[in-house]
């Protein structure tokens, strides 16, 4: 898989836009997720992720070939994701009229540290609490529980790719698992 | 800090989690739940937690994805748009090659020769552009004159190829073949057969040497 990767990055690296194509073809589902997780609405995730290949295309010739091209492009994405989070706080709280645009359903809208009554909660399927509770943690804590527990890598690959010490990484998952916890506790 | 359980417990509880676990930390860790109740109880929402976690469906790219994000690319080279080309099509481009190839040296050395040019021989006599062998003058070996006539007064002994041009008849003698070439085709189809001619007798000339 590395190998069938690095010959297409040598070609995209040559300028060929098909061989990039395949490396699109191979990733999109993976770092549509990551950005899903991490925005929690597909409009936005959509948005970034296509942010992010288009990224890496460009920057092509600062990949190392030597390391693992997955770990380089959640980078980049991850990044893009904390960069739109912290961006789109401000923009919540002072622009009240885009609560009503299209495309961006009502959970998406709320803000981390903004809490749903509890009825409404009551009311929600679990995969959507879900969703909904992961998009309240803080985003770094975000970052790293999307990582770990849904896409599954090992905790060395998370910290190369939050560029983070093993460490931390554990305490971000620590604390992100217990503030989960916490959330779910009457589910 | 989070709760009433002892830290170092929450910290065994972490670790086993993350899968870092020492066996004697783990058999301390059952101990602890076993005999604490808010332990146990922390233990499982947490193992709950991360079931429901991992149970969030996953999602997939919208079905047109990988198209609109080859579209919002920066165009490529046009450099390697041909080199994909050349890679897709080789036997295409192989033929365009050859076909490229073969009428830009014929055309080439046709257009080349635009100019009036005669093979030397001794005895040999140009007036204008008038090859011309001179009466009572005998001479021996093949002639090919291009873009000129030729004249022959006196005697030639060897064979005559006109391009562009024509052979004058005269008074004099020719022991040898006579061809004239006008046309473009025509002395594309020359150049032809005397390179084959040439490959031909090449190899033939091998066999000999072979046989002997």
């Amino acid at each position: 898989m590395d190998a069938l990767v690095n010959k297409r990055i040598k070609r995209v690296m040559k300028g060929d836009q098909d061989a990039f194509a395949e490396i699109v073809e191979l990733y999109q589902h993976q770092l549509f997720q990551i950005c899903y997780r991490m925005l929690g609405n597909r409009h936005e995730a959509e948005d970034i992720a296509q942010e992010a290949f288009t990224r890496a295309y460009v920057n092509i010739h600062t990949f190392d070939q030597n390391r693992k091209f997955s770990t380089w492009l959640y980078r980049i994405a991850t990044n893009l994701c904390i960069d739109r989070i912290r961006k789109k706080k401000p923009d919540y709280h002072l622009d009240a009229e885009v609560r009503g645009t299209e495309g961006l359903n009502m959970y998406s809208k709320i803000a981390n540290d903004e809490e749903l009554p509890e009825e409404e909660l009551m009311r929600m399927e679990v995969q959507e609490r879900v969703q909904y509770e992961i998009s309240r943690l803080p985003d770094k804590y975000r970052a790293a529980i999307v990582l770990k527990y849904i896409e599954e890598l090992p905790l060395a690959e998370i910290s190369e790719i939050l560029d983070l010490p093993l460490g931390t990484v554990k305490t971000r998952i620590h604390r992100g698992r217990e503030a989960l916890r916490k959330q779910l506790s009457n589910l | 800090m989070m709760n009433a359980c002892p830290e170092k417990v929450i910290r065994m509880m972490d670790d086993y989690l993350d899968g870092e676990i020492s066996p004697s930390e783990e058999k301390e860790l059952k101990d602890s739940l076993q005999n604490c109740s808010d332990c146990r109880k922390i233990y499982q929402e947490l193992t709950k937690t991360i079931a429901y976690v991992q149970s969030a469906s996953h999602v997939q790219a919208p079905p047109d994805f990988v198209q609109k994000t080859m579209a919002g690319l920066p165009k490529e080279s046009q450099r390697v748009g041909v080199k994909r080309f050349m890679r897709h099509h080789p036997l295409m481009i192989a033929a365009a090659l050859f076909v490229l190839l073969m009428s830009a040296a014929m055309m080439s050395s046709f257009s080349d020769d635009q100019q009036f040019a005669f093979t030397k021989q001794e005895n040999l006599v140009v007036e204008g552009e008038t090859v011309v062998v001179p009466a009572g003058q005998t001479v021996v070996g093949d002639i090919t004159i291009r873009n000129g006539d030729l004249r022959v007064d006196g005697e030639l002994e060897g064979d005559v190829t006109i391009v562009n041009g024509q052979y004058m008849a005269s008074s004099g003698v020719i022991n040898g073949e006579i061809e004239e070439i006008d046309q473009v085709f025509e002395w594309l189809w020359y150049t032809i057969k005397g390179t084959f001619q040439d490959a031909v007798s090449f190899f033939g000339g091998n066999d000999q040497s072979i046989d002997e």
